[in-house]
């Protein structure tokens, strides 16, 4: 028998096979050439522009927009590329809307900011279409780099390092490079398995060799890469996940919400991936909306995201909200769990409303029950694996902790947790490192 | 509603708007749509000699530039006169004006420059009761090639000559239609004028090139693989036309000469524009070929509304009315003192202000840390680049200084009117003292 969104319980295929394409396409479709130009007609070629200051990579926003209204967005991609590597994952998960965008003079004047994002996108897809790689090595150095992680910052950091004439090895924990990119970002932000095509297209640079499968501290010690290599770098990312710290977290039904978007992202059918009926994530941040829309479009009846503060505070921003409640999510904030309840798996979660005061989170006395058959934790990622030696501040590591080590990306201080600041840390990792091989300024 | 009726050198019609020789007035379809729609007149598509009508190329006649979303500006044509038969177009012509009495309808005119070819077709188009005739000196390419057009319109003995033929064989109006692709517009005018011409109008096309083809290395439009210049109109010729017509409306060999008024014409801002500087009406016709005859609605309604709100009962009110500020820069008043001011309120922070003046300008213009922008007085030329390049319309104003302030850029008081033939620096000045 068929499941249906009334459907008691974690199940799959709640809905009629064909949703599952449409849920899940491109959330938001590539502007064609036209589009594209007329687009990029409205920047206004900014002196000094804002958006490249918002930037974390500092791309050449009016420049490559220019390049793209002057119909050549080959030349366009190739700006935006030789700051982020990675400008075409950025085009399509950077929250643009609270950096280049929410900063644009045309946001400032009427509320409409060029559409920045999707031009890179256009700009980027072009290119990549194309099947070229625009950038080429210089001579060999005879130095050797290991990257350890996969991710944003990994990559970047070895693109870059690989740029300038090094050798690379990356190690990678996961079956698959891209590390968020791959196991962490919605599904419908990445059609296509665009992060996999990202990976090869980026390694064409050359000089790069990755092992997948290779767990730091299990499978090979740091010590020894920074006896065997000329320079460590580590972009392990936030492997932990925070505990709700409620009564009742080990029921069946609770879940990490990176998990489940893992679990989404790597699944061929997706129809093939269990949902509850009743699903209630706990957590503020994008892992929260991206775990509960996705929730939504695979069939879950009642899907809520309840946040212990207010919607100010909310580290989503205010488009990702929109986007989920457009979806059908409902936002509840200014709640904190207190206990999931159940028999063997879990059935509902109490909440109790909170106050803000200056002495921190106060739990209410009034409260609330959400029936809840599947529990997403989405409070956070922590730092771990941390090799034997190394000192965490405020839950991050230092971004040259060490002579021959550098450290970028999620696990290391500075900047938001984004893909965007990711690249550009490894990037400017590479950059030192690549003067302190060669003795090169800058 | 203000009353739009015209009457041009004696023709009435119910607007000042005219739809000039061209494509889009070929026809008794053509031009019946057009009177639908509310055109006050329609100047036909010139008409050649009896015989075998011309030819047209068999590709692309039109070429074009573009604007953002791809708005039309600019277009040019190779098109020549109308290939069809003479008298298919004289028996439309005759069935149109029976049928539409309160609307103008002109017939454009080119043969050979000879009295005989003159003298001829004008006995052909006698009995088709048109109200005028208009002399086709302007078209630039294809029969210009052959003698006739701008290659008349070039050469004022010329026009005088055909003009006083024209006069001679024929009761109609006649209005001289002019080409820019002269040095000095006032010589052909002139020469019309001293030929018996009861108008002008102008500007026909300008010859052009729209763009090259860069793999195929062939201008556009292309034939076959090779191009030839065409003749350049629509919104971005407008600028060029607006100062042939004041030049005309202004010298005084040819001042109170009637003006119809072409070039660029899209809106009804436009036409005002033309007609202030001293056109009668306004011909149309790459609107027109843009966005169909509907745009004459707007024109109507705008020119319209813009009258009443000026207390203008009639279009002859507007006629000219800005020909006596058009001047010869020498007479400008060089005590006009004016600084940039920047509304802060509006200003977007764009900073194209900034570096316009800063790179190319007078560095007048301050960036502050916080994106603020402000104008230096005492290096602002008040040159007016900054207002033009900022996008936000009246953010960067002009402000004149009041007689008796310093101008802190030169350190002089402003002071009455004075000009350039008035200034020490003045060698002929200097020279008369």
């Amino acid at each position: 028998m068929s499941n249906s969104q009334l459907t008691p319980g974690i199940v799959p295929a709640r809905l009629p096979a064909a949703s599952y394409e449409a849920n899940f396409a491109d959330h938001e479709p590539p502007l064609d050439r036209h589009e594209a130009q007329v687009a990029a007609d409205r920047c206004y070629f900014c002196h000094d522009a804002p958006c490249m200051t918002a930037c974390p990579t500092s791309i050449d926003i009016p420049l490559f927009i220019r390049q793209i209204a002057t119909g050549t967005p080959d030349a366009a991609a190739k700006t935006i590329l030789s700051q982020n590597i990675m400008g075409g994952m950025c085009a399509r998960v950077c929250p643009t809307e609270t950096l280049c965008e929410e900063v644009c003079v045309r946001e400032v004047a009427e509320g409409k900011p060029v559409e920045i994002g999707r031009l890179q996108r256009y700009a980027t897809d072009t290119l990549m279409a194309k099947g070229v790689h625009p950038f080429t090595r210089a001579a060999a150095t005879g130095k050797r780099v290991a990257v350890v992680g996969a991710g944003p910052s990994g990559l970047a950091c070895a693109h870059r390092l690989a740029m300038k004439g090094h050798e690379v090895t990356v190690f990678e924990r996961r079956p698959k490079a891209g590390g968020l990119n791959e196991y962490g970002i919605a599904t419908y932000k990445s059609t296509n398995d665009f992060a996999a095509r990202e990976v090869d297209w980026l390694l064409k640079i050359g000089g790069i060799t990755v092992k997948t499968g290779v767990t730091l501290g299990k499978d090979v010690a740091l010590a020894d890469l920074l006896a065997d290599y000329d320079a460590v770098f580590l972009g392990i990312g936030l492997a932990g996940v925070n505990a709700l710290r409620a009564a009742g977290e080990d029921l069946a039904g609770v879940e990490n919400a990176v998990d489940f978007i893992a679990g989404l992202r790597q699944a061929g059918d997706r129809s093939t991936v269990a949902v509850g009926r009743d699903v209630v994530v706990i957590g503020g941040g994008m892992t929260a909306v991206d775990a509960a829309v996705q929730s939504k479009l695979l069939g879950a009846e009642n899907v809520t995201i309840v946040y212990r503060r207010g919607k100010e505070k909310m580290s989503a921003s205010g488009y990702e909200q929109e986007h989920a409640t457009q979806t059908g999510v409902r936002i509840i904030y200014g709640a904190a769990p207190v206990k999931v309840t159940g028999g063997a798996r879990a059935e509902a979660v109490q909440f109790a409303y909170t106050e803000d005061s200056p002495d921190g989170l106060k739990l209410l006395d009034e409260g609330f029950t959400l029936k809840a058959d599947q529990v997403f934790k989405a409070i956070g990622q922590t730092l771990a694996g941390v090799p034997e030696g190394l000192t965490v501040a405020a839950g991050k590591l230092p971004r040259h902790p060490a002579p021959k080590l550098w450290c970028g990306g999620d696990c290391a201080e500075g900047g938001e947790d984004l893909t965007v600041t990711a690249v550009a840390e490894g990037r400017d990792a590479a950059e030192e490192i690549h003067a302190a091989l060669t003795g090169a300024a800058g | 509603m203000a009353n739009l009726e015209s009457n041009f050198i004696g023709i009435k019609s119910p607007n000042p708007f005219w739809l000039a020789s061209a494509p889009p007035t070929d026809k008794k379809v053509n031009v019946e749509r057009a009177y639908e729609a509310g055109w006050g007149g329609v100047v036909w598509k010139t008409l050649g000699s009896e015989g075998p009508p011309v030819v047209n190329v068999n590709g692309p006649r039109y070429g074009a530039i573009w604007g953002a979303d791809r708005r039309l500006l600019g277009l040019n044509n190779i098109e020549l006169i109308t290939d069809r038969p003479l008298e298919v177009n004289l028996q439309e012509i005759k069935e149109v004006k029976r049928k539409w009495r309160d609307r103008a309808l002109i017939i454009s005119l080119m043969v050979p420059c000879d009295e005989e070819s003159w003298k001829d077709i004008l006995k052909r188009i006698e009995d088709t009761e048109a109200d005028g005739v208009e002399l086709n000196f302007g078209c630039p390419h294809g029969m210009a090639e052959r003698g006739m057009g701008s290659a008349v319109g070039q050469v004022p003995e010329y026009i005088e000559m055909v003009t006083r033929w024209v006069k001679q064989y024929s009761r109609m109006p006649c209005i001289v239609k002019l080409t820019p692709n002269i040095t000095d517009i006032r010589k052909p005018a002139e020469a019309a004028k001293r030929g018996g011409a009861d108008a002008v109008s102008l500007i026909n096309t300008i010859n052009s090139i729209t763009s090259v083809d860069l793999d195929d290395f062939a201008p556009e439009p292309t034939i076959d693989g090779k191009g030839t210049h065409g003749g350049y109109c629509g919104p971005a010729v407008k600028p060029i036309a607006l100062n042939m017509v004041a030049e005309i409306a202004r010298s005084r060999e040819t001042t109170g000469i009637p003006i119809s008024g072409i070039g660029g014409v899209t809106t009804w801002r436009d036409a005002a524009e033309f007609m202030a500087l001293g056109a009668g009406n306004v011909q149309v016709c790459t609107a027109a070929m843009t966005y169909g005859f509907k745009v004459v609605q707007e024109m109507i309604s705008g020119l319209s509304d813009y009258m009443d709100r000026k207390g203008f009962t009639d279009t002859s009110e507007l006629v000219g009315r800005a020909v006596p500020n058009v001047t010869d820069w020498q007479f400008l008043n060089l005590n006009y003192v004016t600084k940039a001011h920047i509304s802060q309120d509006d200003c977007i922070k764009c900073g194209r202000c900034y570096i316009a003046c800063e790179d190319t300008s007078h560095q007048a213009i301050a960036m502050g840390a916080d994106r603020t922008f402000t104008v230096k007085d005492e290096e602002c030329v008040a040159c007016n680049l900054c207002v033009n390049v900022c996008p936000v319309e009246n953010c960067i104003t002009m402000v004149q200084l009041p007689k008796g302030q310093v101008d802190p850029r030169t350190g002089a008081t402003v002071g009455d009117y004075a000009n350039w033939t008035q200034h020490p620096n003045n060698p002929s000045v200097r020279a008369a003292e």
